[in-house]
């Protein structure tokens, strides 16, 4: 029997604008048999991405193939017709995009879009087609199925948009899916139904499929073989099991230590002494209220504190208030109501009305380092400003404070005179640090600064970090959706659920003890390197994305849990009448929950 | 926070309006402040004082500006400009005809104009940076760059100079068929549509572009859609808006151009008129003209917004 799938030698070559053609894909050979699922692993620019559309005989603009052959349920897609690769795309093979949010058409409604490749290769009349895209909503575990459709993309969630962009690629029945990054961009309690859903729709269909990713825990749950990329040549290739557990090529092995989970163990740094306060914050958008709040609050009466020299991880999921709150705390976002406190004094909302002392010692190290850093200027001038602004040095001295910035960042001073353009990812966020410590801070606020980079370089970041905490008593705010990134540098935790944060403790405890249901429930939507760990995790119920039908999030009064919604753990008559109180676990975390039955086993993880 | 359609709409006509409230008492005000009134175009420089005083007692020149701007607005909500100082006929029925010109003239440019600069717009920008995107691209810049009285007057020479093929002036008195039509007003459109055609093209073809690297569009090719359904169904209703924006924008600079082309073509159109009128002082005159092209302009410009608003479901929310 023959595969569904077979690559052969296949070479890619682009250019960029009127450069010299350069390869992409490099004599990479695979197949895949009927009903089988092969990861395609691979970071930033390793070709994965090429080779997956090249299956659809869509090479992108300034790429062609040089050379090999792509043979796909019997086509063999080099020598099609552009017209015979109309007819088989969308029909044979079909499409899962990284981006739901943006691969749907804002100016049509779901349905349309939905059936619309089974309806331009005339598969079945129209009404059949709303049907069966109807069961293929349900078998998704979609809301409303029977009216999900006739809404815009704009007012669907990114995790929806997702699954309903599976159901657009299974409209036609293919016979392969192409899945390209789908969960990449989904926070990890959604991700976890979407994999759950994509994964029971493949098995009853028999689908044949490709799975492009650069996570190796998702790896593990859904495919059997896979395929190691870098550079756009393949370095190893087996099946699952063997390249997660066995990996014999280097560059597998670093990968896979690089999402090994880690924690770190605490550090004896003492409570109380705190160097940046917050209380009882309050931040909104919007005109106030009747009781002085702002219409849409976004941040909710949170409080934390960090200590001199330590690491406060702050972890929530999209839209949850993170950024406001880092927004607040950095002076470019007014508060409603609550206090700053920086060294026991109280910080002006307006970055503008904080004293130079003050705005020197709090700086802020923004996610995209391409926004912050001026791509005409090289790096060198670009931290001398920043050098000059804050006053601690001229003339030679100057030069000799941005090597030693450089230095701190662990990279040349050779690299002074080059452009932003001339790094790489990992090397802007560096500087992007150099450029914060340049101001000679305390406190160092991080908004989700690895969340762009490929596994390896961000883990190098993260190490960086820990490194500039030891050696200059820094303190960090590390804001971030990644419980393993959180829990391999920082000592303390704030977990943030919309608005409020829901626990406040030691990260190293986050593993075992009380904790408050929301983080239970991140916790166990991580996945982990085991094959298993999808089923076991559905089986124990916590992964309860969607809200209960009696329990409206919209309409549940805001002085009630916020979490009320999804808790699976929520007692009627206490959770839906009472106010959650602050609860301080004993020897755990300050949780902000009623706890009900802090007794039973399964509220600890 | 969510606001809906007719609201929406409602704002941007109430803009329309405040606008034109400030335009009336502009067009009012700045007449008004030119040095010089009709009775100095009248009587000529050999007026004595006495005569000047009692002709702009009688012209009702002599009373306060508000009491005028009052008695102006309140005539004009009726639709009375008055009538002209120089010889006394209705402004509104001076106006008619020769608005009936104009608009014949730009709106024969427009018919051109639009279907060419949309087909070359989204052409080009399927076919970007091809050679045929390079030769639109040069041509249209070309275009753009050379003023309409340069290409009508180089065309008045060779067409009508040189090669004796058409008529130098425009006698709308003679046209009473299509051919005779196409004769006289060949030169005067054409040079009005491509004055006009090189900023549409170049918006369209933005527009196109940037909705073509879309990725709903490369979703779209993997989902095996051909290339018509893709452009029509895919692109063209997102890019509608900008490309509506751009079309009405370089309609009213088709206004613009009438002016020009009127006086090189001596067509007897409103801007002539208005030309006319504003050498002889004729206030009411170049009130009424003026309000006919900021009006038509505002028109325009709320027409492009309202179908920006109406185009996506994304600008209903905004």
């Amino acid at each position: 029997m023959t595969a569904t799938i077979q690559v052969e030698n296949l070479d890619i070559v682009g250019r960029r604008g009127k450069g010299v053609e350069l390869p992409i894909v490099q004599n990479v050979s695979f197949s895949v048999q009927r009903g089988d699922m092969l990861a395609l692993i691979g970071e930033s620019g390793s070709g994965k991405t090429t080779i997956a559309l090249s299956l659809l005989g869509h090479i992108r603009k300034g790429c062609r193939i040089a050379g090999g052959s792509v043979r796909v349920a019997g086509y063999d897609i080099t020598t099609l017709t552009p017209h015979e690769c109309r007819s088989m795309r969308g029909r044979v093979v079909s499409y899962v995009a990284q981006n739901a949010g943006s691969a749907f058409n804002p100016a049509l409604s779901i349905m349309p879009q939905v059936v619309e490749a089974a309806s331009v290769h005339r598969i079945l009349p129209k009404r059949d087609l709303e049907a069966r895209a109807i069961d293929l909503f349900r078998a998704l575990a979609l809301p409303d199925p029977e009216t999900i459709g006739k809404r815009y993309p704009s007012e669907l969630s990114g995790g929806q948009l997702q699954r309903l962009m599976a159901a657009m690629a299974l409209i036609t029945d293919p016979e392969v899916v192409v899945f390209d990054e789908p969960t990449t961009a989904l926070d990890v309690t959604t991700q976890i139904e979407v994999l759950a859903a994509f994964k029971a729709v493949l098995a009853e269909r028999g689908i044949t499929g490709v799975y492009v990713t650069h996570d190796l825990a998702v790896v593990a749950q859904i495919a059997d073989h896979a395929v190691v990329l870098k550079d756009g040549a393949i370095r190893e290739a087996g099946t699952v099991s063997d390249i997660l557990f066995q990996p014999e090529d280097p560059y597998s092995q670093a990968l896979l230590a690089a999402a090994e989970p880690s924690v770190r163990p605490t550090q004896g740094v003492e409570e109380g002494e705190a160097l940046l306060e917050v209380r009882d914050l309050v931040v909104g958008y919007g005109r106030p209220t009747a009781m002085g709040l702002p219409e849409n609050v976004i941040v909710n009466h949170t409080s934390f504190s960090v200590p001199k020299g330590g690491m406060l991880g702050i972890i929530g999921e999209s839209g949850c208030g993170k950024s406001t709150l880092a927004r607040a705390i950095s002076g470019l976002q007014p508060w409603a109501s609550g206090d700053i406190f920086f060294n026991g004094v109280s910080l002006a909302g307006d970055v503008t009305l904080r004293t130079p002392e003050q705005r020197r010692h709090l700086q802020f190290v923004a996610q995209n380092a391409d926004s912050v850093l001026n791509p005409t200027k090289p790096i060198g001038k670009t931290l001398e400003r920043v050098v000059r602004f804050y006053g601690n040095a001229r003339g030679e001295a100057v030069t000799r404070r941005v090597y030693e910035l450089l230095d701190m960042v662990q990279l040349s001073p050779a690299l002074a005179t080059r452009l932003p353009s001339e790094l790489s990812g990992g090397q802007k966020q560096r500087v992007n640090f150099a450029r914060a410590l340049a101001a000679g801070p305390k406190v160092v606020l991080c908004d989700e600064i690895t969340a762009a980079l490929d596994t390896v370089v961000a883990a190098a970041i993260r190490t960086l970090m820990t490194d500039l905490q030891r050696d200059l008593g820094l303190a960090f705010i590390f804001i971030t959706h990644d419980l393993h990134a959180l829990q391999s540098i920082c000592d303390r935790v704030a977990v943030l659920y919309a608005g409020q944060a829901v626990e406040v403790g030691s990260a190293e405890a986050l593993g075992a003890g009380i904790h408050h249901p929301y983080t239970r429930l991140l916790r166990a939507s991580v996945p982990l390197m085991d094959s298993s760990w999808l089923e076991r995790t559905r089986e124990r119920g916590l992964a309860k994305a969607l809200p209960v039908a009696t329990c409206d999030p919209a309409s549940t009064p805001p002085e009630l849990c916020c979490f009320l919604a999804r808790c699976p753990d929520r007692v009627s008559g206490l959770c839906d009448k009472e106010p959650p109180p602050t609860l301080f676990v004993p020897q755990g975390p300050r949780v902000l929950c009623h706890l009900p039955t802090s007794t039973r086993p399964e509220f600890s993880t | 926070m969510k606001n809906s359609l007719p609201k929406l709409i409602g704002k941007r006509c109430l803009a329309a309006a405040t606008s034109l409230v400030f335009v009336v008492v502009t067009v009012f005000a700045v007449t008004n402040i030119l040095p010089g009134d009709a009775t100095d175009a009248l009587l000529g420089q050999n007026a004595t004082p006495q005569t000047v005083a009692a002709l702009r007692h009688g012209m009702g020149l002599d009373q306060p500006i508000f009491f005028r701007f009052w008695s102006w607005l309140w005539a004009a909500v009726h639709g009375e400009f008055g009538h002209s100082l120089l010889n006394g006929l209705s402004v509104a029925d001076a106006i008619g005809p020769r608005l009936h010109n104009s608009l014949l003239l730009a709106g024969a440019a427009a018919l051109i104009a639009v279907p060419a600069s949309l087909f070359l717009g989204i052409t080009s920008a399927i076919w970007k940076d091809t050679f045929y995107d390079r030769i639109v691209s040069i041509m249209t810049l070309g275009v753009v760059s050379v003023p309409e009285f340069v290409i009508a007057t180089i065309a008045v020479y060779v067409f009508s100079v040189r090669l004796h093929l058409l008529p130098a002036i425009v006698d709308v008195g003679s046209v009473h068929s299509l051919g005779q039509f196409l004769y006289a007003f060949f030169m005067p459109v054409t040079t009005l549509a491509l004055v006009s055609l090189a900023q549409m093209v170049r918006m369209t073809r933005a527009a196109m572009a940037d909705t073509l690297s879309a990725s709903y569009i490369e979703m779209a090719l993997l989902k095996g859609i051909g290339p018509v359904r893709l452009i029509l169904v895919h692109a063209l209703p997102n890019a509608l808006g900008p490309i509506v924006n751009a079309v009405a924008l370089s309609l009213s600079s088709l206004l613009g151009g009438v002016v020009v082309i009127e006086v090189v073509f001596t067509y007897p159109g409103i801007a002539g008129l208005m030309v006319d009128a504003v050498s002889s002082r004729d206030v009411p005159m170049v009130q009424a003209c003026a309000l006919v092209f900021c009006v038509t302009y505002l028109i325009l410009t709320t027409f492009a917004d309202i179908v920006t608003i109406l185009s996506l479901p994304r600008g209903r929310k905004a």
